[in-house]
Protein backbone atom coordinates (compact mmCIF):
# COMPACT_ATOMS: atom_id res chain seq x y z
CA UNK A 1 0.00 0.00 0.00
CA UNK A 2 2.81 2.35 0.82
CA UNK A 3 5.02 1.26 -1.98
CA UNK A 4 4.77 3.49 -4.96
CA UNK A 5 4.42 1.26 -8.00
CA UNK A 6 6.70 3.54 -9.93
CA UNK A 7 9.82 1.90 -11.25
CA UNK A 8 11.97 4.85 -10.40
CA UNK A 9 13.39 3.95 -7.00
CA UNK A 10 16.57 2.18 -8.07
CA UNK A 11 17.60 -0.52 -5.56
CA UNK A 12 21.21 -1.14 -4.53
CA UNK A 13 23.20 -3.34 -6.87
CA UNK A 14 21.79 -1.82 -10.04
CA UNK A 15 24.19 1.06 -10.43
CA UNK A 16 27.93 0.88 -10.68
CA UNK A 17 29.92 2.53 -7.91
CA UNK A 18 31.34 5.40 -10.02
CA UNK A 19 27.84 6.33 -11.20
CA UNK A 20 26.51 6.21 -7.63
CA UNK A 21 29.32 8.37 -6.31
CA UNK A 22 29.07 10.86 -9.16
CA UNK A 23 25.38 11.49 -8.48
CA UNK A 24 25.94 11.56 -4.72
CA UNK A 25 28.35 14.46 -5.21
CA UNK A 26 25.95 16.37 -7.47
CA UNK A 27 23.03 15.78 -5.12
CA UNK A 28 24.97 16.85 -2.04
CA UNK A 29 26.03 20.07 -3.72
CA UNK A 30 22.56 20.93 -5.02
CA UNK A 31 20.69 20.00 -1.84
CA UNK A 32 23.25 21.88 0.24
CA UNK A 33 22.56 24.99 -1.80
CA UNK A 34 18.80 24.36 -1.63
CA UNK A 35 18.99 24.19 2.18
CA UNK A 36 20.72 27.54 2.25
CA UNK A 37 18.11 29.10 -0.02
CA UNK A 38 15.25 27.61 1.96
CA UNK A 39 16.66 28.98 5.20
CA UNK A 40 16.79 32.43 3.67
CA UNK A 41 13.29 32.20 2.16
CA UNK A 42 11.32 30.57 4.93
CA UNK A 43 13.23 31.64 8.01
CA UNK A 44 11.97 30.26 11.30
CA UNK A 45 9.12 28.37 9.72
CA UNK A 46 11.34 26.14 7.60
CA UNK A 47 11.48 23.11 9.90
CA UNK A 48 7.77 22.70 10.71
CA UNK A 49 6.67 23.64 7.21
CA UNK A 50 9.00 21.33 5.35
CA UNK A 51 8.70 18.49 7.83
CA UNK A 52 4.92 18.38 7.71
CA UNK A 53 4.76 18.86 3.95
CA UNK A 54 7.29 16.07 3.40
CA UNK A 55 5.01 13.87 5.48
CA UNK A 56 2.09 15.06 3.34
CA UNK A 57 3.85 14.16 0.09
CA UNK A 58 4.74 10.79 1.55
CA UNK A 59 1.11 10.17 2.55
CA UNK A 60 -0.17 11.68 -0.69
CA UNK A 61 1.60 8.96 -2.66
CA UNK A 62 -1.01 6.58 -1.25
CA UNK A 63 -3.75 8.40 -3.13
CA UNK A 64 -4.69 6.62 -6.31
CA UNK A 65 -7.52 6.16 -8.75
CA UNK A 66 -8.49 3.23 -10.92
CA UNK A 67 -7.46 3.59 -14.55
CA UNK A 68 -8.26 0.38 -16.41
CA UNK A 69 -7.55 -3.31 -16.10
CA UNK A 70 -6.45 -3.17 -12.48
CA UNK A 71 -3.88 -0.45 -13.01
CA UNK A 72 -4.09 2.81 -11.15
CA UNK A 73 -2.87 6.36 -11.39
CA UNK A 74 -0.79 7.72 -8.53
CA UNK A 75 0.40 10.99 -7.20
CA UNK A 76 4.18 11.44 -7.07
CA UNK A 77 4.01 15.06 -6.08
CA UNK A 78 7.19 16.67 -7.41
CA UNK A 79 5.31 19.08 -9.67
CA UNK A 80 2.67 19.92 -7.07
CA UNK A 81 5.30 20.67 -4.44
CA UNK A 82 7.27 22.79 -6.89
CA UNK A 83 4.23 24.81 -7.96
CA UNK A 84 3.13 25.49 -4.41
CA UNK A 85 6.41 25.97 -2.58
CA UNK A 86 8.99 26.93 -5.15
CA UNK A 87 11.90 24.83 -6.34
CA UNK A 88 14.23 24.93 -3.34
CA UNK A 89 11.73 23.90 -0.71
CA UNK A 90 10.34 21.25 -3.07
CA UNK A 91 13.81 19.77 -3.55
CA UNK A 92 14.41 19.53 0.18
CA UNK A 93 10.98 18.04 0.80
CA UNK A 94 11.34 15.41 -1.90
CA UNK A 95 14.85 14.59 -0.68
CA UNK A 96 13.35 13.84 2.73
CA UNK A 97 10.60 11.71 1.23
CA UNK A 98 13.01 9.70 -0.91
CA UNK A 99 15.51 9.25 1.92
CA UNK A 100 12.87 7.99 4.34
CA UNK A 101 11.53 5.63 1.69
CA UNK A 102 15.03 4.23 1.23
CA UNK A 103 16.10 4.13 4.87
CA UNK A 104 12.90 2.81 6.37
CA UNK A 105 10.98 1.04 3.65
CA UNK A 106 13.83 -0.13 1.40
CA UNK A 107 12.11 1.58 -1.47
CA UNK A 108 15.31 2.37 -3.32
CA UNK A 109 18.83 1.62 -2.13
CA UNK A 110 21.20 3.45 0.21
CA UNK A 111 24.33 3.58 -1.92
CA UNK A 112 22.23 4.71 -4.89
CA UNK A 113 20.23 7.17 -2.79
CA UNK A 114 22.19 10.07 -4.26
CA UNK A 115 21.10 9.03 -7.73
CA UNK A 116 17.49 8.59 -6.69
CA UNK A 117 17.55 12.04 -5.11
CA UNK A 118 19.04 13.42 -8.29
CA UNK A 119 16.29 11.90 -10.46
CA UNK A 120 13.24 12.42 -8.31
CA UNK A 121 14.10 15.54 -6.35
CA UNK A 122 16.49 17.53 -8.52
CA UNK A 123 15.59 16.63 -12.11
CA UNK A 124 11.85 16.34 -11.49
CA UNK A 125 11.69 19.63 -9.58
CA UNK A 126 13.86 21.75 -11.86
CA UNK A 127 12.12 20.43 -14.96
CA UNK A 128 8.63 20.97 -13.59
CA UNK A 129 9.61 24.46 -12.46
CA UNK A 130 10.92 25.31 -15.89
CA UNK A 131 7.90 23.87 -17.71
CA UNK A 132 5.30 25.30 -15.34
CA UNK A 133 6.60 28.82 -15.54
CA UNK A 134 7.25 28.74 -19.25
CA UNK A 135 3.74 27.53 -20.09
CA UNK A 136 2.25 29.88 -17.53
CA UNK A 137 4.06 32.76 -19.14
CA UNK A 138 2.97 31.70 -22.63
CA UNK A 139 -0.64 31.36 -21.54
CA UNK A 140 -0.68 34.91 -20.21
CA UNK A 141 -3.54 35.68 -17.88
CA UNK A 142 -5.88 32.99 -19.22
CA UNK A 143 -7.54 31.01 -16.48
CA UNK A 144 -6.71 27.65 -18.08
CA UNK A 145 -3.03 28.59 -17.89
CA UNK A 146 -2.67 27.19 -14.39
CA UNK A 147 -4.17 23.84 -15.33
CA UNK A 148 -2.41 23.44 -18.65
CA UNK A 149 0.95 24.33 -17.18
CA UNK A 150 0.33 22.14 -14.13
CA UNK A 151 -0.51 19.15 -16.30
CA UNK A 152 2.41 19.58 -18.67
CA UNK A 153 4.83 20.22 -15.82
CA UNK A 154 3.72 17.09 -13.98
CA UNK A 155 3.86 14.91 -17.08
CA UNK A 156 7.26 16.20 -18.19
CA UNK A 157 8.80 15.86 -14.74
CA UNK A 158 7.82 12.20 -14.53
CA UNK A 159 8.98 11.33 -18.04
CA UNK A 160 12.28 13.20 -17.87
CA UNK A 161 13.10 11.71 -14.46
CA UNK A 162 12.36 8.26 -15.87
CA UNK A 163 14.64 8.88 -18.85
CA UNK A 164 17.35 9.89 -16.41
CA UNK A 165 16.86 6.67 -14.48
CA UNK A 166 17.07 4.60 -17.65
CA UNK A 167 20.24 6.37 -18.76
CA UNK A 168 21.90 5.74 -15.40
CA UNK A 169 20.99 2.06 -15.57
CA UNK A 170 22.36 1.89 -19.09
CA UNK A 171 25.62 3.63 -18.21
CA UNK A 172 26.03 1.22 -15.29
CA UNK A 173 25.59 -1.66 -17.68
CA UNK A 174 22.67 -3.15 -15.79
CA UNK A 175 20.04 -2.56 -18.41
CA UNK A 176 20.63 -2.26 -22.15
CA UNK A 177 20.01 1.27 -23.37
CA UNK A 178 17.99 0.26 -26.41
CA UNK A 179 15.46 -1.55 -24.19
CA UNK A 180 15.55 0.41 -20.92
CA UNK A 181 15.11 3.87 -22.41
CA UNK A 182 12.05 3.23 -24.57
CA UNK A 183 10.52 0.98 -21.90
CA UNK A 184 10.99 3.43 -19.04
CA UNK A 185 9.99 6.37 -21.22
CA UNK A 186 6.90 4.58 -22.49
CA UNK A 187 5.65 3.38 -19.12
CA UNK A 188 6.21 6.75 -17.53
CA UNK A 189 4.55 8.58 -20.40
CA UNK A 190 1.40 6.78 -19.20
CA UNK A 191 2.12 7.19 -15.48
CA UNK A 192 2.75 10.87 -16.19
CA UNK A 193 -0.80 11.30 -17.46
CA UNK A 194 -2.17 10.09 -14.12
CA UNK A 195 0.21 12.36 -12.27
CA UNK A 196 -0.78 15.27 -14.51
CA UNK A 197 -4.51 14.70 -13.97
CA UNK A 198 -4.15 14.48 -10.19
CA UNK A 199 -1.98 17.60 -10.15
CA UNK A 200 -4.62 19.48 -12.13
CA UNK A 201 -7.33 18.27 -9.73
CA UNK A 202 -5.27 19.42 -6.76
CA UNK A 203 -4.63 22.81 -8.36
CA UNK A 204 -8.36 23.21 -9.09
CA UNK A 205 -9.17 22.42 -5.46
CA UNK A 206 -6.58 24.84 -4.12
CA UNK A 207 -7.62 27.56 -6.53
CA UNK A 208 -11.16 27.29 -5.27
CA UNK A 209 -10.29 27.13 -1.58
CA UNK A 210 -7.00 28.96 -1.05
CA UNK A 211 -6.22 31.03 -4.08
CA UNK A 212 -3.53 32.90 -2.17
CA UNK A 213 -1.33 29.79 -2.19
CA UNK A 214 -1.21 29.90 -5.96
CA UNK A 215 -1.06 33.64 -6.37
CA UNK A 216 2.56 34.15 -5.42
CA UNK A 217 3.64 32.72 -8.75
CA UNK A 218 0.91 34.09 -10.92
CA UNK A 219 2.47 37.00 -12.74
CA UNK A 220 5.32 37.55 -15.08
CA UNK A 221 8.21 35.52 -16.38
CA UNK A 222 10.00 33.10 -14.06
CA UNK A 223 12.02 34.70 -11.31
CA UNK A 224 14.40 31.94 -10.30
CA UNK A 225 16.46 32.13 -13.45
CA UNK A 226 19.07 29.63 -12.27
CA UNK A 227 16.53 26.86 -11.75
CA UNK A 228 14.78 27.70 -14.99
CA UNK A 229 17.98 27.40 -17.02
CA UNK A 230 19.00 24.22 -15.18
CA UNK A 231 15.58 22.71 -15.82
CA UNK A 232 15.76 23.54 -19.49
CA UNK A 233 19.26 22.14 -19.77
CA UNK A 234 18.34 18.89 -17.99
CA UNK A 235 15.16 18.43 -19.99
CA UNK A 236 16.94 19.04 -23.29
CA UNK A 237 19.90 16.89 -22.35
CA UNK A 238 17.77 13.91 -21.39
CA UNK A 239 15.23 14.35 -24.16
CA UNK A 240 17.92 14.59 -26.82
CA UNK A 241 20.48 12.20 -25.40
CA UNK A 242 18.18 9.32 -24.58
CA UNK A 243 16.81 8.62 -28.07
CA UNK A 244 20.37 8.86 -29.36
CA UNK A 245 21.61 6.49 -26.70
CA UNK A 246 18.82 4.03 -27.31
CA UNK A 247 19.52 4.00 -31.02
CA UNK A 248 23.22 3.46 -30.50
CA UNK A 249 23.44 1.49 -27.27
CA UNK A 250 26.94 0.31 -28.13
CA UNK A 251 28.13 3.89 -28.15
CA UNK A 252 26.97 4.36 -24.57
CA UNK A 253 28.51 1.06 -23.54
CA UNK A 254 31.78 2.09 -25.14
CA UNK A 255 31.83 5.39 -23.31
CA UNK A 256 30.96 3.62 -20.10
CA UNK A 257 33.69 1.04 -20.58
CA UNK A 258 36.19 3.75 -21.41
CA UNK A 259 35.52 5.59 -18.19
CA UNK A 260 35.61 2.41 -16.19
CA UNK A 261 31.93 2.24 -15.29
CA UNK A 262 31.69 -1.30 -16.51
CA UNK A 263 34.55 -2.81 -14.58
CA UNK A 264 32.58 -5.96 -14.00
CA UNK A 265 31.34 -6.33 -17.54
CA UNK A 266 34.80 -6.15 -19.01
CA UNK A 267 36.24 -9.57 -18.33
CA UNK A 268 33.66 -11.87 -19.95
CA UNK A 269 34.61 -10.64 -23.41
CA UNK A 270 37.95 -12.37 -23.51
CA UNK A 271 37.13 -15.50 -21.60
CA UNK A 272 35.67 -17.12 -24.65
CA UNK A 273 38.72 -19.25 -25.47
CA UNK A 274 37.84 -22.75 -24.26
CA UNK A 275 41.23 -23.90 -23.03
CA UNK A 276 41.56 -20.74 -21.04
CA UNK A 277 38.08 -21.10 -19.59
CA UNK A 278 38.39 -24.69 -18.51
CA UNK A 279 40.98 -24.59 -15.69
CA UNK A 280 39.47 -21.31 -14.57
CA UNK A 281 36.10 -22.92 -14.07
CA UNK A 282 37.63 -25.80 -12.17
CA UNK A 283 39.31 -23.46 -9.71
CA UNK A 284 36.23 -21.35 -9.40
CA UNK A 285 34.01 -24.32 -8.70
CA UNK A 286 36.40 -25.39 -6.00
CA UNK A 287 36.44 -21.91 -4.52
CA UNK A 288 32.65 -21.74 -4.62
CA UNK A 289 32.28 -25.05 -2.85
CA UNK A 290 34.82 -23.95 -0.27
CA UNK A 291 32.94 -20.72 0.30
CA UNK A 292 29.66 -22.60 0.64
CA UNK A 293 31.14 -24.91 3.26
CA UNK A 294 32.73 -22.02 5.11
CA UNK A 295 29.52 -19.98 4.94
CA UNK A 296 27.42 -22.85 6.22
CA UNK A 297 29.86 -23.37 9.08
CA UNK A 298 29.74 -19.68 10.02
CA UNK A 299 25.95 -19.54 10.04
CA UNK A 300 25.71 -22.85 11.85
CA UNK A 301 28.15 -21.63 14.49
CA UNK A 302 26.19 -18.43 14.96
CA UNK A 303 22.90 -20.31 15.27
CA UNK A 304 24.44 -22.62 17.87
CA UNK A 305 25.91 -19.68 19.75
CA UNK A 306 22.63 -17.77 19.83
CA UNK A 307 20.67 -20.87 20.86
CA UNK A 308 23.18 -21.62 23.61
CA UNK A 309 23.14 -18.05 24.92
CA UNK A 310 19.37 -18.01 24.97
CA UNK A 311 19.15 -21.31 26.78
CA UNK A 312 21.62 -20.23 29.42
CA UNK A 313 19.72 -16.99 29.91
CA UNK A 314 16.36 -18.68 30.30
CA UNK A 315 17.76 -21.25 32.75
CA UNK A 316 19.51 -18.59 34.82
CA UNK A 317 16.34 -16.50 34.88
CA UNK A 318 14.70 -19.51 36.50
CA UNK A 319 11.06 -19.74 37.50
CA UNK A 320 10.43 -16.12 38.43
CA UNK A 321 11.00 -15.06 34.85
CA UNK A 322 8.62 -12.23 34.11
CA UNK A 323 10.30 -11.00 30.98
CA UNK A 324 7.98 -10.79 28.06
CA UNK A 325 9.48 -12.18 24.90
CA UNK A 326 10.11 -9.86 22.02
CA UNK B 1 -3.67 1.72 10.78
CA UNK B 2 -1.13 3.04 13.26
CA UNK B 3 2.50 3.04 14.12
CA UNK B 4 2.82 -0.75 13.99
CA UNK B 5 1.66 -0.91 10.45
CA UNK B 6 4.17 1.63 9.18
CA UNK B 7 7.20 1.51 11.41
CA UNK B 8 9.54 -1.34 10.48
CA UNK B 9 11.40 -1.05 13.79
CA UNK B 10 11.05 -4.26 15.78
CA UNK B 11 12.26 -3.84 19.33
CA UNK B 12 14.33 -6.80 20.53
CA UNK B 13 17.08 -7.20 23.03
CA UNK B 14 19.78 -8.48 20.72
CA UNK B 15 23.42 -7.58 20.18
CA UNK B 16 22.52 -6.03 16.83
CA UNK B 17 19.87 -3.83 18.44
CA UNK B 18 22.33 -2.70 21.10
CA UNK B 19 25.00 -1.77 18.59
CA UNK B 20 25.56 1.96 18.27
CA UNK B 21 23.35 3.31 15.47
CA UNK B 22 26.26 5.21 13.95
CA UNK B 23 28.29 2.04 13.65
CA UNK B 24 25.32 0.12 12.33
CA UNK B 25 24.71 2.68 9.60
CA UNK B 26 28.37 2.73 8.57
CA UNK B 27 28.57 -1.06 8.52
CA UNK B 28 25.34 -1.38 6.53
CA UNK B 29 26.58 1.09 3.92
CA UNK B 30 29.99 -0.61 3.85
CA UNK B 31 28.29 -3.96 3.30
CA UNK B 32 26.27 -2.55 0.43
CA UNK B 33 29.36 -0.88 -1.04
CA UNK B 34 31.33 -4.13 -0.85
CA UNK B 35 28.49 -5.83 -2.64
CA UNK B 36 28.46 -3.22 -5.34
CA UNK B 37 32.23 -3.44 -5.85
CA UNK B 38 32.36 -7.23 -6.16
CA UNK B 39 32.93 -8.35 -9.73
CA UNK B 40 30.19 -10.06 -11.64
CA UNK B 41 30.14 -13.83 -11.13
CA UNK B 42 32.26 -13.89 -7.97
CA UNK B 43 30.07 -16.64 -6.52
CA UNK B 44 32.22 -17.64 -3.52
CA UNK B 45 32.16 -14.09 -2.25
CA UNK B 46 28.42 -13.78 -2.68
CA UNK B 47 28.09 -16.90 -0.58
CA UNK B 48 30.39 -15.50 2.10
CA UNK B 49 28.52 -12.20 2.20
CA UNK B 50 25.25 -14.09 2.37
CA UNK B 51 26.61 -16.11 5.31
CA UNK B 52 27.65 -12.86 6.94
CA UNK B 53 24.27 -11.15 6.61
CA UNK B 54 22.47 -14.36 7.55
CA UNK B 55 24.53 -14.55 10.75
CA UNK B 56 23.66 -10.96 11.57
CA UNK B 57 20.00 -11.76 10.99
CA UNK B 58 20.23 -14.76 13.33
CA UNK B 59 21.93 -12.68 16.01
CA UNK B 60 19.48 -9.82 15.56
CA UNK B 61 16.57 -12.07 16.56
CA UNK B 62 14.34 -10.45 13.93
CA UNK B 63 13.18 -13.71 12.46
CA UNK B 64 14.34 -15.07 9.16
CA UNK B 65 10.81 -15.05 7.75
CA UNK B 66 10.41 -11.35 8.42
CA UNK B 67 13.63 -10.37 6.66
CA UNK B 68 13.10 -12.69 3.72
CA UNK B 69 9.54 -11.56 3.22
CA UNK B 70 10.52 -7.92 3.20
CA UNK B 71 13.50 -8.54 0.93
CA UNK B 72 11.26 -10.03 -1.73
CA UNK B 73 9.68 -6.63 -2.15
CA UNK B 74 12.77 -5.46 -4.03
CA UNK B 75 12.56 -8.25 -6.60
CA UNK B 76 10.32 -6.61 -9.24
CA UNK B 77 13.09 -4.22 -10.20
CA UNK B 78 15.09 -7.18 -11.51
CA UNK B 79 12.93 -6.94 -14.60
CA UNK B 80 15.10 -3.99 -15.59
CA UNK B 81 18.18 -6.21 -15.76
CA UNK B 82 16.46 -9.18 -17.43
CA UNK B 83 17.16 -8.02 -21.03
CA UNK B 84 20.91 -8.32 -20.30
CA UNK B 85 20.61 -12.08 -20.78
CA UNK B 86 19.86 -11.45 -24.42
CA UNK B 87 21.98 -8.41 -25.18
CA UNK B 88 25.40 -9.30 -23.80
CA UNK B 89 27.34 -11.25 -26.40
CA UNK B 90 28.87 -14.55 -25.38
CA UNK B 91 28.47 -18.31 -25.39
CA UNK B 92 24.96 -19.03 -26.61
CA UNK B 93 22.73 -20.89 -24.16
CA UNK B 94 19.61 -21.16 -26.28
CA UNK B 95 17.95 -19.11 -28.93
CA UNK B 96 14.46 -18.60 -30.20
CA UNK B 97 12.84 -16.40 -32.77
CA UNK B 98 10.14 -13.85 -32.23
CA UNK B 99 8.76 -12.82 -35.60
CA UNK B 100 11.67 -11.65 -37.73
CA UNK B 101 14.13 -11.48 -34.81
CA UNK B 102 16.45 -14.22 -33.70
CA UNK B 103 17.11 -13.90 -29.97
CA UNK B 104 20.12 -15.49 -28.29
CA UNK B 105 20.49 -15.97 -24.58
CA UNK B 106 24.14 -15.86 -23.58
CA UNK B 107 25.94 -17.45 -20.67
CA UNK B 108 27.70 -14.18 -19.89
CA UNK B 109 24.41 -12.30 -19.93
CA UNK B 110 22.82 -14.83 -17.59
CA UNK B 111 25.82 -14.63 -15.27
CA UNK B 112 25.56 -10.87 -15.13
CA UNK B 113 21.81 -10.91 -14.55
CA UNK B 114 22.08 -13.40 -11.70
CA UNK B 115 24.99 -11.46 -10.18
CA UNK B 116 23.01 -8.22 -10.20
CA UNK B 117 19.99 -9.92 -8.68
CA UNK B 118 22.01 -11.54 -5.89
CA UNK B 119 23.89 -8.34 -5.09
CA UNK B 120 20.69 -6.35 -4.96
CA UNK B 121 19.00 -8.96 -2.77
CA UNK B 122 21.93 -9.05 -0.32
CA UNK B 123 22.07 -5.26 -0.13
CA UNK B 124 18.38 -4.99 0.58
CA UNK B 125 18.74 -7.43 3.46
CA UNK B 126 21.39 -5.23 5.07
CA UNK B 127 19.07 -2.24 4.77
CA UNK B 128 16.21 -4.23 6.28
CA UNK B 129 18.28 -5.32 9.27
CA UNK B 130 19.35 -1.72 9.78
CA UNK B 131 15.79 -0.36 9.66
CA UNK B 132 14.31 -3.17 11.74
CA UNK B 133 16.92 -3.03 14.51
CA UNK B 134 17.34 0.76 14.80
CA UNK B 135 14.62 3.15 15.89
CA UNK B 136 14.21 6.26 13.81
CA UNK B 137 15.46 8.69 16.48
CA UNK B 138 18.62 6.56 16.67
CA UNK B 139 18.99 6.80 12.90
CA UNK B 140 18.75 10.57 13.23
CA UNK B 141 21.67 10.47 15.68
CA UNK B 142 23.61 8.39 13.17
CA UNK B 143 22.85 10.86 10.41
CA UNK B 144 24.05 13.76 12.52
CA UNK B 145 27.26 11.94 13.30
CA UNK B 146 27.80 11.39 9.58
CA UNK B 147 27.58 15.13 8.93
CA UNK B 148 24.12 15.28 7.42
CA UNK B 149 23.20 18.98 7.87
CA UNK B 150 21.42 19.66 11.14
CA UNK B 151 18.57 21.41 9.33
CA UNK B 152 17.90 18.37 7.17
CA UNK B 153 18.03 16.09 10.20
CA UNK B 154 15.43 18.20 12.01
CA UNK B 155 13.18 18.14 8.97
CA UNK B 156 13.55 14.34 8.92
CA UNK B 157 12.62 14.21 12.58
CA UNK B 158 9.52 16.33 12.16
CA UNK B 159 8.52 14.45 9.04
CA UNK B 160 8.74 11.19 10.93
CA UNK B 161 6.48 12.46 13.69
CA UNK B 162 3.79 13.68 11.36
CA UNK B 163 4.04 10.92 8.79
CA UNK B 164 1.78 8.69 10.82
CA UNK B 165 -0.73 11.47 11.31
CA UNK B 166 -0.83 12.30 7.63
CA UNK B 167 -0.91 8.70 6.48
CA UNK B 168 -3.96 8.32 8.73
CA UNK B 169 -5.37 11.45 7.16
CA UNK B 170 -4.79 10.08 3.66
CA UNK B 171 -6.37 6.75 4.51
CA UNK B 172 -9.39 8.60 5.95
CA UNK B 173 -9.72 10.45 2.66
CA UNK B 174 -9.55 7.16 0.79
CA UNK B 175 -12.11 5.56 3.11
CA UNK B 176 -14.44 8.52 2.66
CA UNK B 177 -14.18 8.19 -1.08
CA UNK B 178 -15.02 4.48 -0.97
CA UNK B 179 -17.94 5.28 1.33
CA UNK B 180 -19.27 7.81 -1.16
CA UNK B 181 -18.74 5.61 -4.19
CA UNK B 182 -21.51 3.20 -4.96
CA UNK B 183 -20.81 0.23 -7.15
CA UNK B 184 -23.41 -1.73 -9.02
CA UNK B 185 -23.24 -5.13 -10.62
CA UNK B 186 -26.23 -4.42 -12.83
CA UNK B 187 -25.16 -4.66 -16.45
CA UNK B 188 -26.64 -1.34 -17.54
CA UNK B 189 -25.56 0.70 -14.55
CA UNK B 190 -22.60 2.96 -15.10
CA UNK B 191 -20.51 3.49 -12.00
CA UNK B 192 -17.26 5.14 -11.21
CA UNK B 193 -17.60 8.09 -13.56
CA UNK B 194 -15.16 8.95 -16.32
CA UNK B 195 -11.42 8.68 -15.99
CA UNK B 196 -10.88 12.41 -15.80
CA UNK B 197 -13.63 12.72 -13.18
CA UNK B 198 -11.96 10.05 -11.04
CA UNK B 199 -8.64 11.78 -11.47
CA UNK B 200 -10.18 15.10 -10.50
CA UNK B 201 -11.68 13.63 -7.35
CA UNK B 202 -8.30 12.16 -6.41
CA UNK B 203 -6.67 15.48 -7.20
CA UNK B 204 -9.12 17.18 -4.87
CA UNK B 205 -8.12 14.72 -2.17
CA UNK B 206 -4.45 15.48 -2.78
CA UNK B 207 -5.17 19.20 -2.67
CA UNK B 208 -7.08 18.94 0.56
CA UNK B 209 -4.41 16.72 2.12
CA UNK B 210 -1.84 19.32 1.15
CA UNK B 211 -3.95 22.15 2.51
CA UNK B 212 -4.56 20.40 5.80
CA UNK B 213 -0.84 19.71 6.13
CA UNK B 214 -0.09 23.33 5.33
CA UNK B 215 -2.47 24.59 7.99
CA UNK B 216 -1.23 22.00 10.43
CA UNK B 217 2.34 23.17 9.90
CA UNK B 218 1.16 26.66 10.78
CA UNK B 219 -0.33 25.46 14.05
CA UNK B 220 2.79 23.45 14.82
CA UNK B 221 4.93 26.47 14.18
CA UNK B 222 2.77 28.57 16.56
CA UNK B 223 2.99 25.85 19.18
CA UNK B 224 6.75 25.70 18.79
CA UNK B 225 7.11 29.49 19.02
CA UNK B 226 4.97 29.60 22.13
CA UNK B 227 7.35 27.08 23.68
CA UNK B 228 10.38 29.22 22.92
CA UNK B 229 11.40 28.11 19.43
CA UNK B 230 13.48 30.82 17.74
CA UNK B 231 14.33 29.16 14.46
CA UNK B 232 17.62 27.83 15.72
CA UNK B 233 17.91 24.07 15.59
CA UNK B 234 19.58 22.79 18.73
CA UNK B 235 20.47 19.27 19.65
CA UNK B 236 22.15 17.46 22.49
CA UNK B 237 25.80 16.63 21.88
CA UNK B 238 26.33 13.19 20.44
CA UNK B 239 27.06 10.48 22.99
CA UNK B 240 30.50 8.87 23.00
CA UNK B 241 30.97 5.63 21.09
CA UNK B 242 31.85 2.83 23.50
CA UNK B 243 35.28 1.18 23.03
CA UNK B 244 33.73 -2.26 22.46
CA UNK B 245 31.61 -0.76 19.71
CA UNK B 246 34.71 0.56 17.99
CA UNK B 247 36.02 -2.99 17.98
CA UNK B 248 32.87 -4.15 16.18
CA UNK B 249 33.29 -1.39 13.63
CA UNK B 250 36.93 -2.18 12.94
CA UNK B 251 36.30 -5.92 12.80
CA UNK B 252 33.33 -5.53 10.47
CA UNK B 253 35.11 -3.15 8.13
CA UNK B 254 38.22 -5.32 8.21
CA UNK B 255 36.23 -8.38 7.23
CA UNK B 256 34.52 -6.59 4.37
CA UNK B 257 37.79 -5.11 3.09
CA UNK B 258 39.40 -8.55 3.27
CA UNK B 259 36.56 -10.09 1.25
CA UNK B 260 36.77 -7.34 -1.30
CA UNK B 261 40.54 -7.47 -1.58
CA UNK B 262 40.51 -11.21 -2.00
CA UNK B 263 37.71 -11.04 -4.56
CA UNK B 264 39.48 -8.41 -6.64
CA UNK B 265 42.80 -10.29 -6.43
CA UNK B 266 41.44 -13.70 -7.30
CA UNK B 267 38.60 -12.73 -9.60
CA UNK B 268 39.42 -9.32 -11.03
Amino acid sequence: MLRTPIAMHIPDGFLSVPVSIFFWIISILVIGYALKRVSADLGERRVPLMGVLAAAIFAGQMLNFAVAGGTSGHLIGAALATILLGPWAAMVILTCVISVQALIFQDGGLLVLGTNIFNMAIVAVTVSYMVYHSVRWLAGSKSWGVYASGFIAAWTSVVVAALGTAMELAVSGTSPANIAIPAMGGIHALIGIGEGLITVGALAFLRASRRDLLRSDEAGPPRGRLVWVAGLALALLLAVASPLASRHPDGLMQVAAQYGFLTSARDPFFRLVPHYLFPGIENKTLATILAAVLGTLIVFGVVLGVAFARRRKSSSDGGQNNMTPG
Amino acid sequence: MHIHFLDPYRPRNSLVHRLDPRIKLVLAVAFILTNALLPSGAWPFYILLFALILSVEVISDLGMAYVLKRSSLALPFMLAALPLIFTIPGVSLFSFSVGPWQIHASLQGLERFISISIKSWLSVQAAIVLAASTSFPDLLVAMRALYVPQLLVSVFGLMWRYMFVLVDEASRLLRARSARSGQSDLPGARTGGSLSWRARVTGGMAGSLFLRAFERSDRIYMAMVSRGYDGEVRALPLPQVQPTQWVVLVAGLGLLVAFLGLALLVWG
